[in-house]
């Protein structure tokens, strides 16, 4: 057995403290991936809702249900949160805000923002305002 | 640089071209329906206009490709097994395939009748 073996091995996510830069990257992944998995329900959604007169009622009214408004909230940060932390990472590319101070508030910037549209968004979607 | 060792790039930079549409084509989307009240025959209309029936068809194929590379890196990153990721992975663009052709009838379909 090789010294390197006996290397503490401590990568427990959960317990290690992750830069907000970091927290941006896998919320990043995670709202691509809840993205991908509603792909099919959006898209018998779309079908549905351009077959006939009643598809469309149909989908109207499932818009209107509390379960589907809690998802379609859920949708809409994943949507936020991707676009934005996408814009971020596109400027990252160009070497804009690329320094670690600037790199940590655009960081903070994109999930204030994400929560800030979810939050219009989910009062719309609820009705609060119209 | 040869096609091999320039795949990399090329999913990088097809990520970004399709991210680029995703968000065009969403914005100039919430602005043409934002605060309108809709009805299936201005919707149906919408989709059958050619223009939108075109917009709408090569958003489904960037948001596929999208999908798709930044799945199949999320896949790689995360399933350390070859077996397993290699399973995973056709199941996946598999998934996505169905996804697109089920979108192009239902495009081409409401574009025609």
């Amino acid at each position: 057995m090789s010294a390197t073996d006996n290397r503490p091995v401590f990568l427990n996510l959960l317990r290690i403290r992750q830069p907000v830069m970091a927290v941006v990257s896998i919320f990043h992944r995670i709202s691509g991936v809840l993205m991908i998995l509603s792909l099919p329900g959006l898209v018998y959604l779309l079908n549905l809702s351009l077959s006939n007169q009643a598809g469309f009622a149909q989908v109207s009214g499932l818009l209107t249900s509390p379960v589907f408004k809690v998802l379609a909230v859920l949708l809409g940060w994943a949507l936020a949160h991707h676009i934005l932390a996408g814009i971020r990472f596109m400027l990252l590319d160009f070497d804009l805000a690329i320094e670690r101070g600037a790199a940590r508030k655009t960081a903070w910037l994109v999930h204030a923002g994400a929560l800030g549209i979810t939050l219009w968004f989910a009062g719309l979607v609820f009705g609060v305002w119209p | 640089m040869s096609w091999r060792a320039s795949s990399g790039l090329r999913s990088w930079l097809m990520q970004r071209l399709t991210a680029l549409y995703i968000v065009i084509f969403l914005a100039v989307f919430a602005f043409v329906w934002g605060g309108q009240s809709i009805t299936f025959e201005s919707w149906r209309a919408w989709v059958a206009h050619p223009a939108a029936n075109i917009a709408l068809l090569l958003f489904v194929f960037a948001l596929l490709m999208h999908a798709w590379i930044g799945g199949r890196d999320v896949v790689i990153d995360y399933v350390k097994s070859a077996s397993t990721r290699y399973v995973l992975l056709i199941v996946f663009a598999l998934g996505l395939g169905i996804m697109g052709l089920w979108t192009l009838r239902i495009l081409l379909l409401a574009g025609t009748g």
